[in-house]
């Protein structure tokens, strides 16, 4: 079955970090990915830049509508994901457990739907 | 048969159902791996058990006899509605040709006592809401219809039984696997069973609204499935759990009047306190504290132990009361800890003591909002002469309880204050 882990951090926080602490972060996401490479729950996954970058879009009454950054302010922004491939719900939360941002933001564990195609 | 034999076999039936249908039923969910089917499938394993065993004579196994039942209706039933839905063929075919076998796969004693545990851990997965655990254990553990859970959370029948199919959905959906958590994990889904247990006692203990003060079939159903934790899982902490719900329960008759009051600990007729469950709960707590291993529950316990062996509040042994919540206090640091521990303090060392703690709490932004927090307070400063203070936060403490018989004791005591 598979899962979408959904990476919240504080960029704040994530921002402040001195580049040794940050070099040692990034040295955990690359670990980590391997693990789960090996492990055969890796289907996928990105980082995404700062949420400054990020535009909302929207149509209403028939107009698109453009905005800057998200619709909501929240503490913790989304940061970036992974696709696991998990046996089930206790195996997918043993996954996003080690995700390195679990210690310092959340994770999100939302399972994958699944259409039947005929 | 005789119409007298078959008349016992149908007593038989449903003597039955009400010691063995959650056993059936969490081995009969292992088996078709989806809680709704097998809730059908025991209904009608029970029913062909009522149809047959009159005519046929009870079976030497019948648990047995009924899990295989349960097993053939429900692939049957997918036969009958895979013509409509290809999905339900493969999973008839997965559960098995030989469906109906007396020789279940997977039937064996210990692997049932398994499901029951197993059961316990998926109706109290952390995954799910609390208030959806407590419900669907009461209802898969324990058996409780949702109207008989509804009155329990002032909640109409409805909305229980959506919490209970949504938690069902989110079962099946995000794949909450039904199983006892690895060796890893079992630390922390522990803690959540034994909250879950404790919620359903507390609900039925001191209900957190509404009339009355206590409702005691809740209670009982807690104490109950906290005896089956210990026998199945016998960790120290499910040891304290069930001592702390026994030694609470010991007193539940004396904490109300007749006429449904509010009565403290202090003023409680402590020969009406129940002998028997104390000295359970005492024997439990000594078992829990010899492994070394304990944890809240087990030091709870602890201190309403020495509560319930003291003859009168005056002779409780409040130093080695506020010693355990020393201890409480570092294993599981909580505001409300340090607020027992501060009316402890003012029964060892004098009100004054109790109120600069209690104070502090309060001066440091906590418990603000907790009625009981002020209650202590001006109970203190009646103590201490200072009726003003009192007053107010008896006031304090009337605007933040929703419990009626908290109300009027509280009012009671406002009343009772001199000029």
């Amino acid at each position: 079955m598979r899962y979408l882990c959904l990476i919240y951090d504080e960029e704040k926080k994530v921002g402040a970090m001195s580049k040794s602490e940050s070099d040692a972060f990034m040295g955990e996401y690359f670990a980590f990915t391997d693990g789960i490479k090996k492990s055969g729950h890796y289907l996928g996954g990105e980082a995404l830049e700062p949420v400054q970058t990020a535009t909302t879009v929207r149509i209403r009454n028939g107009k698109v509508s453009t905005t800057d950054g998200p619709f909501a302010e929240t503490k913790e922004q989304l940061g970036g994901y992974y696709i696991i491939n998990a046996r089930d719900l206790n195996d997918a939360i043993q996954v996003a457990s080690k995700i390195p941002s679990a210690r310092l933001g959340t994770v999100e564990v939302r399972p994958i739907m699944e259409f039947n195609q005929p | 048969m005789s119409e007298d034999a078959a008349e016992r076999v149908r007593e038989m039936v449903d003597a039955l159902y009400r010691s063995d249908s959650r056993r059936v039923l969490a081995t009969l969910i292992r088996l078709l791996g989806d809680f709704d089917l097998a809730e059908e499938a025991l209904h009608e394993a029970f029913a062909a058990a009522l149809e047959r065993w009159p005519r046929d004579g009870a079976p030497a196994n019948p648990r047995a006899w009924l899990v295989s039942a349960g097993r053939f209706k429900a692939i049957d039933s997918l036969r009958r509605r895979a013509r409509f839905d290809a999905s339900l063929a493969q999973l008839a075919e997965r559960l098995g040709p030989d469906a109906g076998d007396a020789a279940t796969p997977g039937w064996d004693d210990e692997g049932v006592e398994d499901d029951r545990l197993r059961l316990i851990f998926t109706c109290c997965h952390p995954a799910l809401p609390p208030d959806a655990q407590v419900a669907l254990t009461l209802r898969d553990v324990c058996g409780l219809t949702t109207e008989e859970i509804a009155p329990a959370f002032l909640t109409a029948a409805p909305t229980v039984a959506q919490r209970i199919v949504r938690a069902k959905a989110k079962i099946r959906d995000a794949r909450i696997p039904y199983q006892v958590p690895s060796r890893a994990d079992l630390p922390d889904r522990v803690d959540t069973v034994l909250h879950g247990v404790y919620l359903v006692f507390n609900e039925g203990y001191s209900a957190s609204s509404g009339a009355s003060l206590t409702r005691p079939d809740l209670s009982g159903e807690g104490i109950r499935l906290g005896r089956l934790l210990v026998e199945l899982l016998p960790e120290p902490e499910a040891v304290g759990l069930l001592a702390l719900m026994l030694l609470h329960e010991s007193r539940r008759a004396t904490r109300t009047s007749p006429e449904g009051e509010l009565v403290l600990l202090a003023d409680q007729d402590r020969s009406r306190w129940n002998r028997e469950q104390i000295a359970e709960g005492v024997a439990l707590v000594e078992r829990a504290l010899a492994s070394r291993r304990f944890g809240p529950y087990t030091l709870q316990a602890a201190i309403a132990a020495v509560h319930a062996e003291a003859p009168d509040a005056a002779a409780t042994d409040w130093a080695q009361i506020v010693g355990l919540y020393d201890v409480l206090a570092r294993a599981d640091p909580s505001s409300v800890v340090e607020l027992n521990r501060a009316a402890a303090v003012a029964m060892r060392d004098g009100p004054a003591a109790g109120l600069a703690l209690i104070d502090a709490i309060l001066a440091r932004g906590d418990l603000g909002d907790y009625h009981l927090a002020h209650s202590a307070r001006a109970d203190l400063c009646r103590r201490l002469g200072r009726t003003a203070e009192a007053r107010a936060s008896y006031q304090r403490a009337l605007g933040l309880t929703r419990l009626e018989p908290e109300r009027r004791f509280l009012q009671r005591r406002l009343g009772e204050l001199p000029d």
